[in-house]
């Protein structure tokens, strides 16, 4: 009983806490209540025993990702409302109801059809984080590692285009080079301050 | 059995809550006595003996203050946002053992919350949830200097939470489990099986990113003094600024639980003799919290990012690496 009771609390406050941040046009709203929906969803993996899941979820989508928005929300002022450009309502509403009965179509058929079965059902007297452990470092071995191996990808890219001259490296310069390239630089600021 | 299981869980939680509330008053007191102690001052000395009826007097100023919001803001954040703090502090208390198991009334009595299997990684995500306090409280409030130490928190934490996760990761491969109870059952031998003689270097980084993590004074970035004017808090009065301060303080209690229980053996086999050794550890830890504050300067924002990526975070690298070669081999 406690279980539906849990269920129903959380599903109502994720669903509620998802259509604050779709429809507030106030920028501070929508981020603390998408963080808000994030945690609430790791409710559901709590109830359904996948502890190790839900404080995943807990960290890196409420911790890790929503921390990353309100570093780009710094870059506005998120005091003041977001002005926003409506469309066709029409349009919008029909795509969204539209995507939310194909999500729900494609997830509710195998249970309808009760064709659905576990592929690596859990291992009598395992905890989940050793299950999880277990198939991803056998049978999901290789997407993991790819997923890294992008992750790695993203992260030096993401480097190189933040940081300035990277593409020019001082110690394969001679002194000589370095003294020119720094006069042609000062002309350049005085010409740009005066 | 499931009404008595309910009726058990909601009075633990009211405990930890009522407890750890007091505490953080208490908290309050001790800091401004060792402060005082070490500054060769007296400390609060005129309200009850030596100063002890302080704590009322400051939470009775605190309740009554007038709560104000000032215009600009955007109200509803700036108001929940002390709450998240507070309410984040105490949830990471769920999965803490405080005590070992003992028998009351002919009913035995685990003093922890919900004893779930991944506990550790429970208390550090909820606890890097608590970095939305002060960040929705600085953006909120409509002034530049709370933005900027929003920001700078905010940064730090992040940041931080990285040494914390990797630092602790060595010990979670040789105790082979995130549950904080099976944490001390794996030291329970006594003092040479404590974690800390095996994993030293994981003990001083989780240590001092504890220090991080709790915005306490080497670290102490999210309200910087040298600004003159209280960080992300500059707007707050009354009880919702008390309420940041207890979530500080909570989370200094609390994560000075975790440090014993995770490096220093926790409360060992759990006899009476084992917590109250337990209990002495979590005071040497919260007064050291409280020591280097005397003792210690804030350190620049640009410094503590500089030993959190370029010394702090390869050194837990290289020590998850070799613990696992060790292992292995």
């Amino acid at each position: 009983m406690f279980e539906a009771i849990a269920f129903y609390l959380f599903a109502f406050l994720t669903i509620a806490m998802f259509y604050i941040t779709v429809t507030t046009s106030q920028a501070l709203y929508a981020l603390t209540a998408l963080a808000a929906g994030m945690i609430f969803i790791s409710a559901f993996f709590f109830i359904l025993g996948a502890d190790f899941l839900g404080a995943i979820q807990i960290v890196v989508y409420s911790g890790a990702v929503m921390a990353l928005y309100a570093f780009g929300m710094m870059f506005f002022d998120t005091t003041r409302d977001v002005k926003e450009k409506h469309g066709n309502k029409l349009i919008i509403s029909g795509l969204s109801i539209l995507t939310a009965v194909l999500v729900v179509v494609i997830f509710a058929a195998p249970l309808v059809s009760s064709n659905i079965e576990a592929f690596y059902p859990m291992t009598e007297g395992v905890g989940n984080t050793q299950d999880v452990g277990m198939v991803l470092f056998t049978k999901y071995l290789v997407p993991f590692e790819v997923a890294a191996v992008m992750l790695l990808v993203a992260m030096i890219s993401g480097i190189v285009l933040a940081g300035k001259k990277m593409d020019l490296s001082l110690t394969l310069m001679d002194e000589a080079t370095i003294a020119e390239e720094k006069a042609r630089r000062d002309e350049e600021n005085k010409k740009v301050l005066s | 059995m499931e009404t008595a299981y309910l009726i058990e869980t909601v009075v633990k939680i009211v405990a930890v809550l009522l407890i750890f509330s007091a505490l953080a008053g208490f908290g309050t007191y001790f800091e401004r006595k060792v402060l005082a102690f070490m500054q060769r001052r007296l400390g609060p000395m005129n309200v009850g003996p030596y100063g002890l009826l302080q704590i009322a007097a400051d939470g009775i100023k605190l309740f009554t203050k007038e709560d104000i919001v000032p215009t600009g803001v955007v109200s509803r954040i700036f108001k929940i946002a002390p709450v998240i703090t507070a309410a984040t502090a105490f949830m990471a208390a769920a999965a803490i053992p405080f005590l070992p198991s003992f028998t009351m009334f002919g009913y035995t009595v685990n003093p922890i919350v919900s004893d779930i299997n991944i506990g550790i990684l429970y208390i550090l995500g909820v606890m890097g949830i608590g970095l939305y306090g002060p960040l929705l409280g600085g953006m909120a409030s409509a002034n530049k200097y709370s933005l900027i130490s929003a920001a700078r928190g905010a940064a730090v934490f992040i940041s931080y939470e990285v040494i914390t996760g990797l630092s602790i990761l060595a010990p979670i491969m040789m105790v082979g489990s995130l549950s904080l109870v099976d944490f001390n059952n794996y030291q329970a031998g006594g003092i040479g099986d404590w974690i800390i003689w095996s994993q030293p270097v994981a003990f001083v980084l989780f240590w001092i990113a504890a220090f991080a993590e709790t915005g306490r004074t080497p670290f102490h970035l999210v309200a910087n003094d040298h600004e003159i004017i209280d960080g992300f808090g500059t707007e707050y009065s009354g009880m919702r600024w008390g309420l940041f301060f207890i979530g500080e303080y909570a989370n200094m209690f609390f994560i000075s639980f975790i440090i014993p229980l995770l490096f220093l053996g926790g409360f060992g086999d759990g006899t009476f003799l084992g917590a109250l050794a337990f209990l002495g550890k979590v005071a040497f830890f919260f007064f050291f919290f409280l020591w280097t504050r005397a003792a210690w300067p804030d350190v620049r924002p640009d410094q503590l990012m500089w030993l959190c990526w370029k010394v702090l975070m390869p050194i837990a690298v290289i020590n998850v690496v070799i613990t696992g070669f060790v292992m292995m081999f």
